[in-house]
């Protein structure tokens, strides 16, 4: 099958699990819907385009790991988990609900599919960096993604991995960054500037790429691509709150919740 | 994060007297900053921030930059307010927290905002009831948990004017003002929230009110309850622990994990010096996620719940 083949299942996906996040924040009232819409692609991306799987094995030790740094977009790891296959629908339903198995940062321990639990932003990236290791080590084929967010750069652990990660030539490694240019409170660049990224993560050992976060086709091409002989870091450009039209680039929708008309709204654009 | 507003009447966020105290020090002492981790709005700091641009150092999202910075900054002759989730700036910046503030003793006081489990749905990572038995052990660390608004605004007073390092221990869970008359403040003592020689309860932070009604609960019953509200938790009051122990049977209630902390910290005085039957109310461990309320509930942080461990306290009383 060629790559671009994958697009059109790869959109009608990011679409679903766009109106499915923002049903269940919501439901809940609660969670991170601007976080949640600026991964979306690429976790569409990567489920059904990329990513060698098995949802009713995920244990399979030959499988492709995705890593969800920024924990708090479960909207976003939920619904594409869901979306794979790792669990049946209704159980979207539960969302931060008392003993849910979806509870607001993924865990593990309940959930199928999720390979580390994260929340504390800073620690995909050395989960991630370890995951790699022991594919180098055993000579196993498979690869690891992980994701954080652009805000979440500025925790050093992310650069202690780094060192190591480009040390290791950890060529079974991609980095990516959803630099949607917003943190929680603000922008980036105005709380503890980030730029240049790619000369950073260049410096650090590492290809470097950048592309748009939110084009399936693009993405496809980049995280698709062969393994080089180092790890890798795609920065994908994004906009947070990608899809609604009032969320997009909106800082307090990073845990801002809908209300009835913004629900409705939402639901009309998300088609 | 969802923020939790006050549900009923008379209930207050104590992060209103956290800021507008702090606000007022600064006014008057240009010594005082604010030191934050992408954490300018959980913290209540917008205003400050408005009010003192300059005074506000948002290092981003890197709280073990923010405690050291803190460090860096009192020796340069600030007063830094280092303020973050609670569950971040101590489990985070632990060794910063031991070996920067404490062991090196210089004046940082941290503010712990949303700790216990505030972000209930958020789930063990954002639950933060470890605290305690982290930090209690830390030389020179004066531990606080105020129980009420105006306990919040005295602690911070109190902490800006003493010279070492603090952990302030706040929650964003709406409680209502303690109903003890001409109240004063004083670290490392623990207040007398009713009079008892039955057994005694002895709460800290959103937990004391529970208590102080779990007495109520008891009194219908014919016990006499004495309640403390214990909020220094570093250094004890080991006066109020002698006294509390006479009465032959001990409740400890805490927001946090039922090992290390203030239940802890009581068993190991009395272990040590008066054995008598103490019952720990808290959580036992990583909790499922769920709301503040349903957590509460679950877990027998209630008056209801208080009192039956009073009722297994007073069953082992010798
Ligand atoms: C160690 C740690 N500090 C603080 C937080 C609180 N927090 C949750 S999300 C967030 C902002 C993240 O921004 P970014 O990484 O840019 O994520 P995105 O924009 O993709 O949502 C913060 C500060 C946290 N979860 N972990
Ligand atoms: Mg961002």
């Amino acid at each position: 099958m060629l790559m671009n083949d994958k697009v059109p299942l790869i959109r009608e996906k990011a679409l679903w699990m766009r109106r499915t996040a923002f049903t269940m924040v919501h439901r809940a009232q609660l969670g991170h819907p601007g976080g949640d819409f600026s991964a979306m692609d690429i976790l569409a991306t990567l489920y059904f385009g990329v990513l060698n799987f098995d949802a009713k094995r995920p244990d399979w030790p030959d499988r492709d790991r995705f890593v969800m740094s920024k924990g708090h977009a479960t909207g976003a790891l939920y619904s594409a988990l869901c979306a794979a296959g790792y669990f049946p629908e209704d159980w979207l339903q539960t969302y931060m609900q008392p003993k849910s198995l979806l509870n607001g940062h993924p865990n593990r321990n309940y959930l199928p599919g999720v390979e580390t639990n994260t929340g504390p932003l800073g620690h995909g990236f050395p989960v991630a960096t370890g995951i790699a290791i022991a594919g180098q080590l055993t000579g196993a084929t498979y690869r690891t993604f992980v994701l954080t967010g652009d805000g979440e750069q500025q925790e050093g652990s992310n650069w202690e991995a780094a060192m190591v990660a480009g040390h290791r030539k950890l060529s079974h490694l991609t980095l990516i960054i959803d630099r949607n240019r917003l943190q929680q409170g603000a922008g980036t660049e105005e709380t503890s500037g980030l730029d240049p990224l790619d000369d950073k993560y260049r410096a650090f050992g590492f290809d470097v790429v950048e592309v748009d976060g939110h084009d399936h086709a693009a993405l496809l091409a980049v995280l698709g691509a062969a393994p080089a002989s180092k790890p890798r870091c795609v920065i994908a450009n994004t906009t947070k709150g990608k899809g609604v039209s009032f969320m997009e680039n909106v800082a307090s929708w990073h845990h801002g919740v809908p209300n009835a008309a913004q629900y409705d709204q939402a639901m009309k654009e998300l088609v | 994060m969802a923020t939790v507003t006050p549900t009923a009447a008379g209930l207050q966020d104590c992060r209103n007297a956290w800021v507008a105290t702090l606000e007022q020090l600064a006014e008057a002492d240009p010594r005082i900053v604010a030191v934050v981790n992408d954490s300018v709005g959980s913290s209540k700091l917008n205003s400050f921030q408005k009010k003192f641009a300059d005074r506000l150092i948002n290092v981003g999202i890197a709280e073990q930059v923010m405690v050291g910075v803190g460090a860096g900054l009192a020796n340069g002759g600030r007063i830094p307010f280092v303020s973050a989730a609670s569950c971040f700036i101590t489990g985070r910046a632990l060794e910063q927290v031991k070996a920067d503030l404490a062991y090196a003793n210089f004046n940082v006081k941290l503010v712990g905002q949303s700790s216990g489990v505030a972000y209930g749905e958020l789930g063990a990572t954002h639950h933060s009831i470890e605290d305690f038995a982290w930090l209690r052990p830390l030389t020179n660390l004066t531990v606080i948990v105020p129980a009420d608004a105006w306990e919040t605004a005295e602690a911070v007073k109190w902490a800006a004017q003493h010279d070492g390092p603090v952990y302030l221990r706040l929650s964003r869970m709406p409680v209502p003002d303690l109903d003890i008359p001409n109240r004063t403040f004083r670290p490392g003592k623990a207040e007398v929230v009713r009079e008892g020689s039955d057994i005694a309860i002895i709460a800290c932070g959103t937990t004391v009110h529970l208590a102080a009604d779990a007495a109520e609960v008891l009194q219908a019953e014919g016990i006499h309850a004495r309640v403390l509200n214990f909020s220094t938790i570093n250094p004890l009051d080991e006066a109020a622990l002698h006294r509390a122990a006479a009465t032959g049977a001990i409740v400890t209630v805490e927001e946090a994990s039922i090992r290390g902390g203030l239940g802890g910290a009581v068993a190991e005085f009395t272990s040590a010096n008066q054995p008598v039957p103490v019952e720990r109310v808290g959580f036992p461990g990583f909790l499922p996620t769920g709301s503040t309320d349903w957590l509460f509930q679950e877990y027998g942080l209630s008056p209801e719940g208080i009192a039956a461990a009073a009722h297994r306290a007073l069953k082992r009383k010798a």
